[in-house]
C-alpha cells in the first residue's frame, strides 16, 4: 500500500504549545493528498487517466482495520469535516458537533475518513484543476460526474489506506447518497451504511430548485460557458445567487422566521422617511451568498447539483428500490428531519419501506427539528443520542464480513 | 420477565421474521433475536424507547400508528405480527388487528382485562373509573382509550371472521391464578391470543 495509515494524522493531535481546542474536538489536522494514477473509468464513457483526492482523518485505523468510517460529504462539502487547520481558526470542520473524542462518531474507537469528492474545488480533482492533456485548467471540460464515480473513487481511497471493509460509511443529504450506493455497488465492504436526510431520488420540485441554482451561475455573463478561468474572472454573482437559493431551501419557513423575523437590518418604515430599507434575511443571505462565491468553484456547484439530479437508487435494479436493495448485506440506520422539506422525511421512509420489504436490518428514526435540512448539522439532542447509540453498538473487535473476491 | 413475553418467546418458531406493533424499549425482539434467532422490527413513537431498542441494537422504526396504518407493509410479509399491551392505547384497534392479519401469517396479541374483578368491584363499588397498580392512570390522562374485556375482544374476532388458535390467561396472584381456570374473563388480568 503506497500510504501506511499509520502516517496519518492522528487525534489527538501532537502541539507544540498548550492546546487551546475543547476536550472533545480531534484539534489540529493537516489533509493529506493522494495521487492515483490508475485510470478511472466514468459513467459518462469518459476515463481520467490520472487523478488526485485530499482527505482529513481522525483517530486511529486499528490492527485489523475494523474501525473504518467513511464520511461522504453534501453538496458543498469538503474533507474538511472536524477539528482545525490551524491554532489561529475561528471555526472548526463542518461537521465537528458529530465527529470528535466522545462524539456521536466518536473518534477514540473510530479511524474517520473524509475527503473532497472528486470534482470537487478543495483541493482534490476537479473544474479548476489542469487538464493533463491540454495543460490548462478543466473548466467546462471537466466530465460530469455520478454519485457512483465517487463510490468509486473513495474506494480506491479506501484500498490505498488498507481498509477492506468499512465499519460504517455515513453521509447526510448527497452524501446519504453515495452511502446507499455503497452499500449496493460495494456490499462486501461496508458494514453499516446511516443515511441522514437524504433520498433514494430527487423529486421535480427539488430538480427545480438545483435548475434555478444553475441558470443564476450560467446567466452570469462572468461565466464564459464555464471557461471563466480562462478569461482570469468568475461568475461571482451567479454563484452568489445559487447559494442563496440552495440555502433558503435548506432552512424552514418556522426556523427562518423565528432566528430573522421581518426584523430590519438599516432603514425604517417611519412615514416621511426615505432611507432605503433592508431586512435581516435580506442582509444575511447576501452574506452568506457573497462569501459563498468566494470560496467555491461555480463548476463544481452545477456538477454537484447535477449528480444529485441524476442519482436515482434504483435505476439500474428495474427501477425497484427493493431489488436494489436486495444487494445489501449491511445494517441500516436512516434519519430524518420534521421540518425538512427539501429531504423530507417522507422521502427517508421510501427508504425504509424498501429496506423492509428487502429484509434488510434497518432502524429510522425522524428527529423533530425546526432547522429544516440544515439541521442534519446542526446539535440536537435526539438525533446525537441515537447516532451515538446506533454506532457504539457498532463491533470493532474484528472485522465480521470475510474478505472476498467481489 | 414479564410473563406475556415467557410466553410469546415459547409460541414463536426460531428464525422467523417478525414485525413488533408498538415494541417498547425493545426487550421482547432482543429476547427472541438472542433465543429464536428471529429477524424483523419494532415499530414505536416515543422517542426515548426508540433510542432505548437502537441502544439494545433492535430494529426499531419511528412509527405513529394512529397516523400510519401499516400499508406500506406487504400482505404476509412476516411469518409473525405482535402487539404486546398496546391493543388498548389504539386509536382503531379492530381495523389495526385485521391489518396485522394481511401483514403476519400468523398474529400474537396481548391486553389488560378490564373484566379482571378487581376492575369490577372498583367501579361497581365506588362508581369511578379504576387506578390500580397496573391501570395507574386517571381517565383524562389515560393513554389506553380502549379498554376491553376478553369477551369483548372474541365477540370482535367471531364478528370479522377471526380465527383464535390459542388463548392463554396469565394473572399475577395465586388467588387469581385458580379462579383463573374457570372463570378466565373474571380472573385473568391479561390475555395473550394466537390469531391466525
Amino acid at each position: 500500500m503506497p500510504n501506511s495509515p499509520s502516517n496519518d494524522v492522528d487525534a489527538p493531535p501532537v502541539t507544540e504549545q498548550p492546546c487551546r481546542f475543547p476536550d472533545d474536538s480531534v484539534g489540529l489536522v493537516t489533509p493529506q493528498i493522494h495521487h492515483f494514477t490508475n485510470p478511472l473509468l466514468l459513467t459518462c464513457g469518459q476515463t481520467l487517466s490520472e487523478f488526485t483526492l485530499i482527505y482529513e482523518t481522525y483517530g486511529r485505523l486499528n490492527a485489523d482495520a475494523s474501525n473504518a468510517i467513511l464520511i461522504c460529504h453534501a453538496l458543498s462539502g469538503h474533507h474538511h469535516a472536524a477539528g482545525f487547520h490551524d491554532q489561529n481558526d475561528k471555526k472548526p470542520g463542518w461537521w465537528d458537533q458529530y465527529i470528535g473524542p466522545g462524539k456521536p462518531i466518536d473518534t477514540n474507537r473510530f479511524f474517520v475518513v473524509s475527503l473532497n469528492n472528486l470534482g470537487g474545488c478543495h483541493g482534490s480533482t476537479g473544474p479548476t484543476s489542469i487538464n493533463p492533456d491540454t495543460g490548462e485548467p478543466w473548466g467546462s471540460g471537466f466530465p460530469l460526474l455520478r454519485v457512483r464515480d465517487w463510490v468509486n473513487s473513495q474506494a480506491r481511497l479506501a484500498d490505498t489506506l488498507g481498509i477492506q471493509c468499512w465499519a460504517a460509511v455515513i453521509g447526510g443529504s448527497l452524501g446519504g447518497m453515495q452511502a446507499m450506493r455503497w452499500s449496493l455497488e460495494y456490499p462486501d465492504r461496508v458494514r453499516h451504511c446511516i443515511v441522514i436526510a437524504s433520498s433514494m431520488k430527487l423529486t421535480a420540485q427539488n430538480i427545480a430548485f438545483n435548475e434555478a441554482a444553475r441558470s443564476a451561475i450560467t446567466s452570469d455573463p462572468e461565466f464564459f460557458g464555464g471557461d471563466y478561468l480562462k478569461h482570469h474572472t468568475y461568475p461571482k454573482g451567479g454563484l452568489s445567487v445559487a447559494r442563496m437559493i440552495g440555502h433558503i431551501t435548506y432552512l424552514s419557513g418556522d426556523g427562518m422566521g423565528n432566528k430573522f423575523g421581518r426584523e430590519l437590518k438599516s432603514g425604517s418604515f417611519k412615514q416621511g422617511d426615505n432611507e432605503p430599507v433592508e431586512f435581516q434575511i435580506e442582509s444575511y443571505l447576501r452574506y452568506q451568498g457573497a462569501n459563498f462565491s468566494k470560496s467555491f468553484d461555480a463548476n463544481t456547484y452545477i456538477l454537484m447539483t447535477k449528480a444529485l439530479d441524476y442519482f436515482d437508487l434504483s435505476r439500474e435494479y428495474n427501477d425497484n428500490p427493493v431489488t436494489a436493495f436486495e444487494q445489501s448485506t449491511c445494517n441500516f440506520l436512516v434519519i430524518s428531519f420534521s421540518s425538512d422539506w427539501r429531504f423530507s422525511p417522507e422521502r427517508s421512509r421510501e427508504i425504509v419501506n424498501a429496506l423492509i420489504a428487502a429484509k434488510r436490518p434497518v432502524s429510522y428514526a425522524e428527529i423533530d427539528s425546526q432547522y429544516g435540512h440544515d439541521a442534519f448539522l446542526l446539535p440536537n439532542e435526539r438525533y446525537q443520542t441515537v447516532f451515538s447509540q446506533y454506532l457504539n453498538n457498532i463491533d470493532i473487535g474484528t472485522a465480521s464480513k470475510p474478505k472476498t473476491g467481489g | 420477565m414479564r410473563i406475556d413475553f415467557q410466553v410469546i418467546q415459547q409460541w414463536i418458531k426460531p428464525g422467523s421474521h417478525v414485525l413488533d406493533l408498538g415494541c417498547g424499549d425493545g426487550t421482547l425482539l432482543k429476547l427472541l433475536s438472542d433465543t429464536k434467532q428471529v429477524s424483523g422490527y419494532g415499530l414505536e413513537i416515543d422517542a426515548k424507547e426508540i433510542a432505548s431498542c437502537v441502544e439494545k441494537g433492535v430494529n426499531v422504526i419511528d412509527y405513529n400508528l394512529d397516523q400510519r396504518h401499516l400499508d406500506e407493509f406487504n400482505d404476509q410479509s412476516f411469518d409473525t405480527v405482535i402487539m404486546t399491551q398496546a391493543l388498548q392505547t389504539m386509536r382503531y384497534p379492530d381495523k389495526l388487528v385485521e391489518e396485522m392479519l394481511r401483514i403476519g401469517k400468523e398474529c400474537i396479541v396481548t391486553f389488560p382485562n378490564f373484566g379482571h374483578w378487581k376492575a369490577r368491584l372498583h367501579l361497581g363499588l365506588s362508581g369511578v373509573m379504576p387506578v390500580s397498580d397496573l391501570l395507574p392512570y386517571e381517565w383524562y390522562n389515560t393513554p389506553n382509550i380502549h379498554f376491553c374485556t376478553f369477551k369483548d375482544f372474541e365477540v370482535l374476532c367471531k364478528e370479522r371472521n377471526i380465527t383464535i388458535k390459542q388463548r392463554l390467561v396469565v394473572t399475577q396472584n395465586p388467588l387469581d391464578k385458580a379462579g383463573a381456570t374457570f372463570l378466565p374473563n373474571l380472573f385473568g388480568d391479561t390475555a395473550i391470543y394466537h390469531l391466525g
